[in-house]
Parts: structure tokens; C-alpha cells; sequence
């Protein structure tokens, strides 16, 4: 059964080789291929899954190892891959999302003349992907990591003809080489500590370690995972992502790729559990991102940025559940795999209402459409309760869980990691009613526009062609793309009940991330009852705000704090200030230390050099006399200094 | 004359020539040199008795057989063990047959086809009068600018003598390095060199210069000649013989018979130093070493390009062959004596190369300048006494003499209406115009600088790395930072041809015929060879880092 784990990255691998490769000969089937190839991968996932279910819980974990990769003295590494309970998790997650979605972009990438390379890149990113959760060692994963990187900048960048798309795919480029710095000093330390990069050795040995050097491995993994899954402070880089394709914005920068740093400190639970310090930092960045996010999410106006606050919010729940240690672990996954689904669910209904409004973002221009978009609004509706945490669906069930956990690490910590957490689930909830509202209900505000916003039309493809200023005909998206919903809706409903009923998912994944039962000082059903307060206090409030209130088309100046959160936080602005003046600074005094000192020295050497060269070109005078002067005076010297050294 | 002191010479002259033992020569060991001594009478003969239509095919036919063969014969008699078990003194003490003398007759042998192929180069110069021309005067004997030479040039005469000149000269140099008294050192040195002025005497353009250049030559080089032999004088008197071996047992003091007429002055130190000094000056002096180096620019510049090439190559080898016999087999006894004074010549040599070549404007002149550091370079492999220093210093040669004539078979190419453009202000931009050939020389200029992935890295290399285990750590330090100071005139050439604008009446670049395309493709394809894998030739070297005693 081993044998099969490499099919799974072989797959999309094929398949982004042939769709690149193979030119436009393979235009009118690309896409139809690169789908295939992923149901493929999603399927050989669903028989290795089938086949742990038939095991013992200990013997869940399959290594296949194919070759020796770098055989240098002691520094070895294997491409092997490790298929537990954690990784086959990631794999139907990935591959049953990045199926789905790789139909719906079958729907809403028809019209794109490059729709064959964006499915090629679609599945070199799910080969990369799979081969980041697979990887028995770090420096596979770490190929995996940069692999997705590298997807996630072509994608973002899709549309490399907008400015726009080009500059936020260099950014996220840019942002994420810095966790990735992280990770590679941390595979550096991880080698000079344990004398290996395998997943096996390392964690089995991570308690014998120093805690100063576990701390600064794990501390440079939370780099890393800040990076990849946008953490505060290197989140600047996720809403500008949104400039991709949407269905991009749903695989990526939703379901998958922004989950590769849970995945990174679940996977080295064995580190972070001997680094309470590291812990605490990564509770801590979990707190402060999922309250950043939220915020940020409220004040968006553009569908797709306030998901994406979103995404960051909800993922700094699953790295706040990471953080507290084998207590959230299980949870943190959990809400990773539910997330997956109503998250993506959610991005796929926003670009299927794009997809009826002329690729218009502006939710201020939205307004009533749940006549018009019957399936779209349905299912964005079930995943938006699954958010917020309506009882009984997904994100109900994972959310929760968190929150007890982050009250359950006890004392001071507890209570103001806990507080954070409930207050996030309320701005959740009200942002959330807010997206709800202001799109699926109110007046119809893209009616007779007085004014179009200035912004340059969109590029992403409209399904009908229509003049620039003419008014958007809103209609229900393709059947190609509304089963994708349809069927990531069905997860938003039901995957967290499933999960955790019986505690499911407990029991499979405690034997790869153990899990202890923590010391809540309030009871399960008191938080639970907070929760509902929040939950019900936030979309209220939004209510009041949006729903019964008409939405103005031309978003009003707001307060001191609306106004920061659309500007993200100030986070670019903190970036240009600190970094990039920063960095001017440091470059212009290098550059002045460089032309004085440095040149100063250089100049004046070539400059002696070249003064006593000129001098010395003189006694070259072309005179045949001098020139036997000069030997005899030679001949001279060499006697008397032979001589001189004998008499020494 | 009294009729007893006839009759006494008659009597002398009439004892039994029996005393007299016949001299035992290996002519089969010998037979590199002789076949190319040989083939250089035929040459002669050619200019004697073949019409002068065909001298020049049966010219460059006879040289380029002759060289080949004895190339083969080279080969064979490394390959018989001549270089290493078999190694002998051959010709009743008067040649060494061994490994340093096998590599360094190869490599001159190889150098000499390569030149031979620049020499019979016939499509560079525009045609005169409907013949093809080559570098050399239409007749040298008439006076430049003179109706005697436009006769000749108008009847397509050529200089085919040059051919025969070639392989003398090439004979000299086998002998140099090999020779084993003082005697035949010097009748080689001589051998090789008297026609090596003649042959910068012959150049078809500025002759006038390339006169001078032939008379500076011939000038200094008679005046290191006499001091060369007022050193062979001296160390006659100090050894009573003139074989090195001989030589050396009385340095070492291991000498058993002493010749009761010679025990007045036999180890006189003073005589011993005296000697050793001005031999080294005058062997210092054909390898363009500071401050005998002042011939070298002059008659670089002057020389034609081919000969200049040739020259700058195996004259280099040959000379160093014979600095290396000289310091290990003659004076090993006395090397705490010698290796201060060489030390101080190989830093100023290297320095004074270096720097002098940074303001030269021209570019053979700049090549001249840059050998003349380069001789610094490889002193310092001399210097370190060691069986590492020779194959170094073999090594090291090897590799320079094919980048050298590679470089100047190149100059010769870049061309302008009043024959090659040597300014270095012509040379801008070339790389935009004719991007092959500048790069083809931006390769040895690499190779000069000694940037890795060429001949000039590995031999550089191997070079300090002998000096400095040689215990010479501080010359290995001024020599890397010469190499700095010369990379900057290497790089500067390198940026002129390839980011600075073309002029507009730049020069050309011809079209040469394959024998210059070979000789420039072998200088490369060594380039990169000895560079990229150096390790076969450097075991080569190092299995024939042996001299016989």
C-alpha cells in the first residue's frame, strides 16, 4: 500500500508538466486533464485512506522511501514519504478541495485565454502541496514549501497584465521569503542539534535537547508558519493576495496553502511541547492575528478582502488551538479541516456572485441578490452559520472546542488568551452578517448607478459581454461551478458534527499529536453559553448597522477605527515606515561608507599604483644603452648580493 | 720556427690516433633534436634548389613533418622510460635524457607546430599584387621604403627562410634545457638565439621597428651572452670541468681526483659565486626577468606578431628548463646562497611586471609586460627546491606557452589599414563587432589572470602551493597580490572590448585560413583542458619532476 503515496504527488506532478509543457495544442482539453489528474490523486487518497481505517491505531503510519537524495557524510536525506493520520488528513483535504475547485474553475476560468497554464498551475500546486504534507524530513517539506510558494506567486499573479495582480504576487513573494528564511534556519539548527533532518529522529529525541535551542528552532518555525499562513507580523501580504483568480483566493489562500504553518507546528508538536516559552509566543501571535483579522474583515468593502480578513482570523484560532500544546492540537486540525470547507465554500460563492455582476467587488454595489442567485446565496448562507458558529454546524463544533482550550491554559494567560477568543467569535459574527447583508439582501444598489467607481474594470472574465457602464444582469452561476458549493456546503453543515461526534476525529488523530485533557476553570456548557452571547450580540449589531439601515453606496468616513482597519491596521504603512525607510536608511549609509571608506582606499591603491607605474614606464625609454645599463646594474646587484649572502 | 719545433708538431700531430676514444653519441635518444636540426638543413636546401613558387608548401610541409616526428620520438622515449627509470646523461655527458628534459622538449615541440601555424598564416594580410602574403618582409635584405622592396614586394617574393630559422631555433631550444655541460649550454643558447633576432628582423609591416627591435635584441642579448660566458670561465676555474656533474661534486665537496694544475684556484668560493651568479643573470635574461627584462617590451612590440608569439612561448620554456637544471643539478649545494638573491628577483619581477603593465597602451606591449610577471610567477616555483617546484614550474609552462601564442595568433587578427591594430583605444567595442574572437580572447586573458576553470588558475596554483611549502609563504603572498594588481589590466582589456561603444573607424577583424583557427583553437581547447582537468598533466609533470645527476 506504500507503494501508492508517490501517485499522489505523481499525479498533479504529470499533470502540471504535461499542461505546461505540452502547449496549445492542449488548450481546448487542459483543463478537463488537470482535473482529472486531481479526482485521480483525491481517489488514490480515498482507497490509502480506506486502507488506515482497516489498521490498528499504532499502525497507521506508511513510509515509503524512494531514493537517497543528499548522500554527503553525515548529512543525509532521503526522499521519503510518511503517510499518519496527520498527513492522509491533509491529503483528502487537499485533494477533495483542490478537486472541487479545480471544477468550478472549469466555470469560471472558461473565458480566460490561459486557462490551460492556470490549470497547470492549479496542479503543480497541489503536487507541491501534498508533497509539504508528505515529507518524512524537513528539507522535503522544505521543498514543498517553497513549491507552493512558487504556485501561490504564479497564481496571485495570474493576471500579470493588471499591475495590480503583479505587485501584490511579489509582495506575497517577498513576505513569504522571509518565513522562509525561518524555516531554513530552523532546519539549519534542527541538523546541528539532532544531526538529521527525518521527522522520526527529530521528534522522538526532541526532549533531550537544550531548551534555549528548542526554543530558537521553534521560534524560527513560528516564522515560518507566520509567513506561509499570514500571522501578524507577516500577514501584510493576504489581502493583496485576492488580486488571483478566485478560485485561487479559495484554494490557496483559504482552504490549503495558508494552513501549511499549523501544519508545520502540529507536525513539530514534539518541539513546541519542550519550548513553553516558543508556546506562549505562538498563542500569543494566534490572539493578536485573529483579533487583527477580524477587525480588518469589518471594515472591507470589497467582498473578497473581508474573507480574507477572515481567513486570517480563523487561522489564528487554529495557531492560538496550535499554541496551547496537546490540549488544542486536535483542534486546531479540526477547525483547519472544517475551515477548509465553509471557507472555500464562501470564496466560490463570492466569485459566483462576481460572476453575475460584471466581476464587481464592491459590496456597496451589491445588494439583494438572494432572488437572483438562488444556489449561490443558499449555500454562502450555510457557510456563513457554519462561521459564526451556529449551533449545530461545523464551525459550531471546532470553534468552541478552541475557545474552552484557550480558557483551559489557565490563569491570567487563560483568561486573556479565552477573552480573545470570545470576543473574536462576536466580530466574527458581525462581520459576517455584515458580508451577508450588504450582498444577499437590502435594496438593489447596482440598479441605475448614478456613478460607477473610478476603478478600472475588473479583467477577470465576464459571463456576458456587456458595455463597460452598462448595469450588471445578476444571474445564478453554471452548474459546473454551483455543485462544487453545493457539495463544499454539505461539509460546512454537517463535517463538524461528524467529527466530533463520538469524538471521531479525537481518536484518529491523538496517536500522531496526542492530547490531554485541559483544566478549564468555567464549565464546557459556560463557554459555550458565552459563545452564543457573542455570537448572537455580533450579529445583532450588524443588524442594527446594515440590515435595518439602508447601506450607503459610497461608504461613509467612519470612525477613528473603521478608517484604520481599512487601511488594513496601518500595516503597510508600519511596513514602509520600519522597513522599507528603515531599509533606505541602512542602504544610503552602507552606500556612503562604501563610497568614502571602501572606494576611498581602493581608488587610492589603484591610483598609487598607477602613479608608480607611470614613473616606472619611464626608464623604458626605448634607449638600448640604458637598457644594458640597467642589466649591468642587474648583473652588479646579483653578484654583490650572492656574495653578501656568503658573508653572511 | 726552428726545424725541432716543426718536427716536434709533426710528431704530436702523428701520435696514434688510438688515444683518442670515439665518441659513444645515442643517436636514438638524441633523435628529437635531430630530426628537426635535419629537417632545417633541408630547409636550407629547399631555398637553395626549389623554385620559389613552391618553397613555401615544401617549407611548411618539411617543418610541420619534421616537428610531428619528432614530437612521436619524444613520446616514444617517454614511453620507453626515459623520463623516469631509464633517464640517463647521454652524448658523453653532454646531453641529459630525462623526464624534465622529455616534458619541456614536448612542450617547445608542440609550441613550435602551433607557431609554425601562425607562421604560414597567408590570409590575414591583403593581397599584394595577387600574391598572398604572410607577416614576414617580401625580401628583409632590401632597405624599407626602397625601390628594391617594391620590386620585391611587386614580385610576390616571401621570406620563406623563415621556416628553416623557425627549426634551428626550435633546435636550440631542445638542446637548452637538456644540455648537461656548460659548453653545450651554451652553444644552445646561441643556437636558439641568433635566430630568433634575425626572425624579429622580418616583419612585412613597420620595419623600421621591427628592425630596431631585432638590433636591441641582438645588442642585449650579445652583452647577457658574454656575461653568461664569463660566468661559464669562472666556474671552469672553480670545478676544472665544465660538466655539471663535475660541478656539483665540487660543491658538495664529494670530488676525489683533483687535476694537480687546476688545485690553485679548485673551490675558490669566490670564483664558485661569482660564476653561478652571472650564468643565473644571463639565463634571468632570456626569461625576461627584472631588471633584465628591458629587451622584452621593445622587442615584443616590434617582432612580427607570429614571431613574437612563438618567441614569448618556447623561449620562456627552454630558458626556464635550463634555470632548473642549473639550480638543481649544479648548485643544489649552494642554495642558501642563491634562493635570498632569486627570491628578490622573482618580488620585483612579479611586482614590477604587474605594475609597469597598467599604464601600456598597447596591447603586444601589454602581453610583454604581463610574460614579464609572469616569469615572476613561475621563479617562485623555481625557488622552491623541491621535487613539487619542478613539476610545477613543468606544469605551469605547459599551459602558459599555448595561452600565449593563442593570445598573440589573436592579435594578429585585428586588423586596420596599416596592418594589425595593436592600440589598445582601437580595441573598444570589439566585442559587439566580432563577439567570437573577443570572447576567444577574453579566455586567455582569464587564463593570464589565473581565474579559475583555466590553465592559468591550475598552474598558478600549483606553483605558490609548491613555493609555499617550499617554505617561500611571504613571495606566495606578494605573488597573489600581483596577480590582483595584474587581473585589473587583464579585466580592464575584457570591459574595453565588451561595454565600450564600437569607434566607428574601428579596426577589422580578417578572416584567418585554418592554420591560425588551429593554432587558436588548440591554445583554447589547452586553456580548458589544463584547467578544467588538470589532474592527468599534473601527474605527468609531477612523474617527470625528476632530473638525472
Amino acid at each position: 500500500m506504500e507503494k501508492l503515496i508517490a501517485l499522489l504527488i505523481a499525479a498533479p506532478l504529470l499533470g502540471a508538466a504535461v499542461l505546461l509543457v505540452g502547449g496549445r495544442r492542449l488548450d481546448r482539453v487542459g483543463h478537463w486533464i488537470g482535473t482529472l489528474l486531481s479526482t485521480a490523486s483525491f481517489v488514490i487518497g480515498l482507497v490509502l485512506f480506506a486502507g488506515l481505517l482497516g489498521r490498528n491505531a499504532e499502525h497507521r503510519t506508511l513510509i515509503q522511501h524512494l531514493w537517497t537524495w543528499v548522500p554527503v557524510e553525515s548529512f543525509q536525506a532521503d526522499v521519503t514519504f510518511r503517510l499518519d493520520q496527520l498527513s492522509m488528513t491533509f491529503v483528502l483535504l487537499i485533494t477533495g478541495v483542490g478537486s472541487l475547485i479545480h471544477l468550478y474553475s472549469v466555470g469560471y476560468m472558461a473565458h480566460d485565454e490561459r486557462r490551460r497554464r492556470f490549470f497547470g498551475y492549479l496542479n503543480l500546486f497541489l503536487a507541491a502541496m501534498l508533497l509539504l504534507v508528505l515529507a518524512d524530513n524537513y528539507l522535503l517539506l522544505y521543498v514543498g514549501w517553497e513549491g507552493v510558494g512558487l504556485a501561490s506567486y504564479l497564481l496571485i499573479g495570474f493576471w500579470q497584465h493588471k499591475p495590480s495582480a503583479a505587485t501584490a504576487a511579489k509582495k506575497a513573494f517577498l513576505v513569504n521569503r522571509v518565513g522562509d528564511v525561518g524555516l531554513s534556519i530552523a532546519i539549519m539548527l534542527l541538523f546541528t542539534t539532532f544531526g538529521t533532518f527525518a521527522f522520526g529522529p527529530v521528534l522522538d529525541h526532541a526532549g533531550s535537547a537544550s531548551e534555549g535551542k528548542l526554543t530558537a528552532i521553534a521560534l524560527m518555525l513560528l516564522l515560518a508558519a507566520c509567513g506561509k499562513s499570514a500571522q501578524v507580523p507577516l500577514q501584510s501580504w493576504l489581502g493583496d493576495a485576492m488580486e488571483g483568480p478566485t478560485p485561487v483566493s479559495a484554494l490557496i489562500h483559504a482552504a490549503t496553502m495558508v494552513t501549511a504553518g499549523v501544519y508545520l507546528i502540529v507536525r513539530s508538536a514534539a518541539v513546541f511541547n519542550a519550548a513553553p516559552d516558543a508556546q506562549l509566543v505562538v498563542t500569543v501571535v494566534g490572539a493578536v492575528t485573529l483579533l487583527f483579522g477580524a477587525i480588518v474583515g469589518c471594515a472591507k468593502d470589497d467582498i473578497k478582502k473581508a474573507l480574507a480578513g477572515s481567513t486570517m482570523s480563523q487561522i489564528g484560532y487554529m495557531v492560538l488551538a496550535a499554541g496551547l500544546g496537546p490540549v488544542g492540537y486536535v483542534f486546531a486540525i479540526m477547525h483547519l479541516v472544517t475551515h477548509g470547507f465553509f471557507k472555500a465554500g464562501l470564496f466560490l460563492g463570492a466569485g459566483s456572485v462576481m460572476h453575475g455582476m460584471n466581476d464587481e467587488v464592491d459590496m456597496r454595489k451589491y445588494g439583494g441578490l438572494r432572488t437572483y442567485m438562488p444556489v449561490t446565496f443558499v449555500t454562502f448562507g450555510l457557510g456563513y452559520l457554519a462561521i459564526i458558529g451556529f449551533p449545530g454546524l461545523s464551525g459550531f463544533f471546532s470553534k468552541d472546542k478552541i475557545i474552552e482550550a484557550a480558557f483551559a491554559k489557565g490563569g491570567t494567560e487563560g483568561w486573556i488568551l479565552g477573552g480573545a477568543a470570545l470576543l473574536g467569535a462576536a466580530i466574527t459574527a458581525f462581520y459576517m452578517t455584515r458580508v451577508m447583508l450588504m450582498t444577499f439582501f437590502g435594496e438593489e444598489r447596482w440598479r441605475s448607478r448614478p456613478t460607477r467607481s473610478p476603478e478600472a474594470p475588473s479583467a477577470e472574465p465576464a459571463a456576458e459581454h456587456q458595455g463597460e457602464h452598462a448595469e450588471p444582469h445578476p444571474h445564478e452561476s453554471p452548474k459546473v461551478m454551483t455543485i462544487p458549493m453545493i457539495v463544499l456546503a454539505v461539509g460546512s453543515v454537517f463535517g463538524g458534527a461528524f467529527f466530533s461526534v463520538g469524538d471521531r476525529f479525537l481518536h484518529w488523530l491523538e496517536p500522531v499529536t496526542g492530547h490531554s485533557e485541559g483544566d478549564s476553570p468555567l464549565s464546557a456548557a459556560t463557554v459555550t453559553g458565552a459563545t452564543m452571547v457573542c455570537l448572537v450580540a455580533g450579529v445583532a449589531i450588524a443588524w442594527a448597522q446594515y440590515g435595518r439601515k439602508p447601506v450607503p453606496a459610497v461608504a461613509p468616513r467612519g470612525s477613528l477605527l473603521t478608517r484604520a482597519a481599512r487601511r488594513d491596521l496601518y500595516q503597510d504603512d508600519l511596513n514602509h515606515v520600519v522597513l522599507v525607510r528603515g531599509g533606505e536608511h541602512l542602504t544610503r549609509s552602507l552606500v556612503y561608507v562604501d563610497h568614502t571608506l571602501v572606494d576611498g582606499v581602493v581608488n587610492g591603491t589603484a591610483a598609487g599604483f598607477g602613479g608608480l607605474s607611470g614613473r616606472l614606464r619611464r626608464l623604458q625609454n626605448g634607449f638600448a644603452r640604458s637598457y644594458a645599463v640597467s642589466m649591468f646594474g642587474g648583473a652588479a646587484l646579483l653578484v654583490a648580493a650572492t656574495l653578501l649572502m656568503r658573508a653572511v | 720556427m726552428s726545424a725541432a719545433a716543426v718536427h716536434s708538431l709533426w710528431t704530436t700531430a702523428a701520435d696514434p690516433i688510438s688515444k683518442i676514444d670515439a665518441p659513444k653519441i645515442e643517436y636514438g635518444q638524441l633523435s628529437p633534436t635531430l630530426i628537426v636540426v635535419g629537417a632545417a638543413l633541408v630547409g636550407v636546401l629547399i631555398e637553395a634548389f626549389v623554385p620559389r613558387k613552391g618553397r613555401y608548401y615544401a617549407q611548411v610541409f618539411v617543418s610541420a613533418v619534421a616537428l610531428c616526428a619528432a614530437f612521436a620520438a619524444v613520446v616514444a622515449l617517454a614511453a620507453d622510460g626515459y623520463g623516469t627509470t631509464k633517464a640517463h646523461i647521454a652524448a658523453m655527458g653532454a646531453v641529459a635524457v630525462d623526464g624534465p628534459a622529455l616534458f619541456l622538449q614536448g612542450t617547445i615541440l608542440l609550441a613550435g607546430l602551433v607557431g609554425l601555424f601562425t607562421f604560414a598564416e597567408r590570409r590575414l594580410d591583403p593581397e599584394a599584387h595577387g600574391n598572398r602574403v604572410d607577416s614576414f618582409a617580401a625580401q628583409a635584405a632590401s632597405v624599407p621604403g626602397s625601390d628594391s622592396e617594391k620590386a620585391a614586394i611587386r614580385a610576390g617574393f616571401t621570406t620563406t627562410e623563415v621556416f628553416p630559422l623557425l627549426l634551428f631555433a626550435i633546435a636550440g631550444m631542445l638542446v637548452f634545457p637538456a644540455a648537461n655541460d656548460l659548453l653545450t649550454l651554451f652553444v644552445a643558447l646561441e643556437v636558439f638565439s641568433l635566430p630568433l633576432y634575425l626572425l624579429c628582423a622580418v616583419a612585412r609591416r613597420k620595419r623600421l621597428m621591427s628592425q630596431e627591435a631585432a638590433v636591441k635584441y641582438f645588442l642585449l642579448g650579445a652583452f647577457a651572452s658574454a656575461f653568461t660566458l664569463f660566468g661559464i670561465a669562472l666556474l671552469y676555474g672553480y670545478a676544472g670541468s665544465v660538466s655539471y656533474a663535475r660541478i656539483a661534486q665540487v660543491v658538495d665537496g664529494t670530488v676525489t681526483n683533483v687535476d694537480p694544475a687546476l688545485a690553485g684556484t679548485m673551490g675558490n668560493d669566490a670564483l664558485l659565486l661569482l660564476g653561478s651568479a652571472l650564468l643565473v643573470m644571463g639565463l634571468l635574461f632570456k626569461v625576461g626577468a627584472v631588471p633584465f627584462h628591458m629587451w622584452t617590451p621593445d622587442v615584443y612590440q616590434g617582432a612580427p606578431t607570429p614571431v613574437t608569439g612563438f618567441m614569448a612561448a618556447a623561449t620562456k620554456v627552454a630558458a626556464f628548463g635550463a634555470l632548473l637544471r642549473l639550480l638543481y643539478v649544479v648548485l643544489p649545494g649552494l642554495r642558501w646562497d642563491w634562493r635570498p638573491v632569486m627570491w628578490a628577483v622573482a618580488i620585483i619581477t612579479m611586482l614590477g611586471g604587474a605594475i609597469v603593465a597598467i599604464t601600456q597602451t598597447d596591447i603586444k606591449r601589454l602581453l610583454a609586460y604581463s610574460s614579464i610577471a609572469h616569469a615572476g610567477f613561475i621563479l617562485a616555483g623555481v625557488i622552491a627546491t623541491s621535487k613539487d617546484g619542478v613539476s610545477s614550474v613543468l606544469f605551469y609552462l605547459a599551459g602558459y606557452s599555448f595561452v600565449t601564442i593563442g593570445a598573440f595568433a589573436v592579435v594578429a587578427l585585428v586588423r586596420d589599414a596599416g596592418g594589425e591594430a595593436t592600440h589598445l583605444s582601437k580595441w573598444a567595442g570589439l566585442g559587439r563587432r566580432s563577439p567570437l574572437v573577443a570572447a576567444v580572447f577574453a579566455v586567455f586573458l582569464l587564463a593570464f589572470a589565473g581565474i579559475p576553470l583555466t590553465s592559468g588558475f591550475a598552474g598558478k596554483f600549483a606553483v605558490f602551493k609548491a613555493a609555499a611549502d617550499g617554505g617561500a609563504v611571504p613571495l606566495v603572498v606578494v605573488g597573489v597580490l600581483s596577480s590582483a594588481i595584474a587581473a585589473f589590466f587583464y579585466i580592464r582589456v575584457i570591459v574595453l572590448m565588451f561595454f565600450s561603444e564600437p569607434r566607428p573607424e574601428g579596426p577589422t577583424v580578417a578572416v584567418p585560413s585554418p592554420l591560425t583557427t588551429t593554432a587558436i583553437a588548440v591554445g583554447v581547447a589547452a586553456t580548458l583542458v589544463l584547467g578544467v582537468a588538470p589532474q592527468y598533466f599534473l601527474d605527468l609533470a609531477n612523474q617527470a619532476g625528476v632530473f638525472v645527476r
